[in-house]
């Protein structure tokens, strides 16, 4: 049986219909329940709804052989994990904004709020930048115009909550989208089965 | 007095069964002691499993720590032997940052350094032996086995500075050849340049049916005898109940700057992280200004905590 992580919300069900349609689906899992886990024994696979910043600790402890996360939460944890395939949803960028009108003052240290501490001081110590981070844990596009931080490192999809707050895109620091992604045991023991998932899920990042 | 082994756990009872195969092959003990000077450690960083090292200043002034690694502590404090081969084996705790435990773990291994002449029955005899002792876990295994230097070669033909290659052997070990191709991209580099690379990761399965795809590949780029090597090497599993649990996966990669050769890794099914690792270092030899080549490899008897005591039995 292959046990598989699933981010649960919108694009937790967008991933699940690849998957069905690569072969591996699960009809029960789409039935409107409480419900986390699903088994589908003739197709040979388990499928659990996870939180979406979880599916990779369940991937690297061997919870679940494989599973679908953001590029943003393998780039912040990086877990030690296979990374097998780009399936191209769930598409946005990590970017760096600032209110308008924002100069980089070089003569202070900047000042930068975000959720994703790691990528931000790996991106600024790339820049040479000396900068001041501020772990906030939501809402990161307040802390400008609160005085909390000078500039975010965030997620951006449309853009549409930064305008809102009066704050624009400075710099984009990495595209991200949702990753096919497997333990490394697991891969080694179920390779046929995972090597047919990922073909299957290929072709259909291919045909999208 | 004979002992009860039934006052010994698993984990006792695998490190008794590992060191007793390790002597079986002429293998010595080789103890040591639980400090070494810190200044071995910050100069060879990169070589830790992980960063951070507990320090202390001892009744002399020297700021000392505690071992954080097996295999340096040997190649210090052991000399060169022109013309002959030295086999040791050791059971010890080191010391080491776990992300797991937010903090420092003390962790149990038991393993073996080979070093001096080492040849490739040397090499072979190596690899037997770590799939040996992960037959003892457990039947549940497979022993993973890569060549750093062909997979240097082929990163070599592309990478055009270390911080590319850095970048794309990161990729590698994850088996993410998406990322290595946005790599190629974001760095200016032709269309289709990384396939060979691509292809050669691709190369996953055991050595019959995958060997003779990587010496053709690596004819292409000048590595034959590097393939040969690999061939030599393995071939010492050819027709033995072992064959079919050993793989070649070009994504078992190591730090070149230390490790060169034969690497590998072995896994049971059930424990989520590899439970042994290995390879060829003649490169840290060299760095440490050592003239013998040297192999070796762990096992990590606590990684094996959560294996039954039944799932043992059966091996």
């Amino acid at each position: 049986m292959l046990n598989i992580a699933l981010p649960k919300g919108r694009l937790g069900e967008k991933v699940y219909a690849m998957f069905a349609r690569a072969g591996f689906e699960c009809p029960a899992l789409m039935e409107n329940s409480r419900k986390l886990i699903f088994d589908n024994e003739a197709a040979g696979v388990r499928y659990f709804w996870v939180k979406p910043s979880d599916v990779a600790i369940y991937v690297e402890r061997g919870a679940a052989d494989i599973g679908v996360a953001g590029k943003d939460i393998l780039l912040e944890y990086q877990p030690d994990v296979y990374e097998l395939l780009d399936m191209n949803v769930g598409k946005c960028r990590m970017a760096v904004a600032a209110p308008a009108g924002f100069r980089d003052d070089m003569n202070r240290t900047l000042r930068v709020a975000t959720k994703f501490s790691r990528i931000a001081r790996d991106y600024y110590t790339s820049v040479g930048r000396d900068i001041d981070i501020i772990h906030l844990n939501g809402s990161i596009e307040i802390a400008p115009i609160l005085g909390l931080s000078d500039v975010i490192v965030d997620i951006v999809e449309t853009g549409t909550t930064l305008r809102e707050n009066n704050l624009s895109v400075i710099e984009e620091i990495v595209p991200i989208s949702a990753r096919l992604i497997a333990n490394k045991s697991g891969f080694k023991f179920r390779t046929e089965q995972i090597e047919r998932l990922t073909e299957g899920l290929r072709k259909e990042v291919q045909e999208a | 007095m004979l002992i009860d082994d039934r006052v010994m756990n698993w984990q006792e009872k695998i490190s008794f069964r590992l060191r007793t195969l390790y002597s079986e092959y002429g293998y010595e003990r080789y103890r040591m002691s639980k400090f070494e000077e810190y200044d071995l450690y910050s100069r060879n960083k990169d070589f830790l499993f992980s960063e951070g090292v507990i320090t202390f200043t001892d009744t002399t002034g020297r700021l000392m720590a505690l071992k954080p690694d097996v295999t340096l502590s040997i190649v210090k404090n052991r000399k060169d032997t022109p013309g002959a081969l030295q086999k040791l084996y050791y059971h010890e705790n080191v010391y080491r940052v776990s992300v797991a435990a937010d903090g420092f773990r003390e962790q149990t291994q038991v393993g073996l350094e080979c070093m001096g002449e080492v040849d490739g029955a040397c090499i072979a005899e190596v690899l037997k032996l770590a799939a040996e002792s992960l037959k003892l876990c457990s039947s549940r295994f497979v022993l993973e086995i890569s060549h750093l230097g062909i997979l240097n070669v082929f990163v070599d033909a592309i990478a055009p500075d270390e911080s590319v290659k850095h970048e794309i052997l990161q990729c590698a070990g994850q088996k993410n050849l998406h990322g290595i191709s946005r790599v190629c991209r974001d760095h200016g580099l032709a269309e289709g340049a990384e396939n060979a690379l691509k292809e050669l990761l691709s190369l996953y399965g055991t050595p019959r049916t995958v060997m003779p795809k990587i010496r053709a590949l690596a004819a292409e780029y000048g590595a034959e005898k590097m393939a040969a090597c690999l061939g030599q090497s393995v071939a010492v599993f050819t027709g033995t109940e072992l064959e079919n649990r050993i793989l070649i996966d070009f994504s078992a990669t190591g730090d070149l700057q230390y490790y060169n050769g034969i690497a590998f890794k072995g896994f049971i099914d059930g424990i989520p992280g590899s439970v042994l690792s290995g390879g060829q270092y003649d490169a840290l030899m060299k760095k440490m200004g050592r003239k013998d080549r040297a192999i070796g490899f762990a096992v990590f008897l606590d990684m094996l905590e959560r294996l039954t005591e039944e799932e043992g039995s059966r091996a």
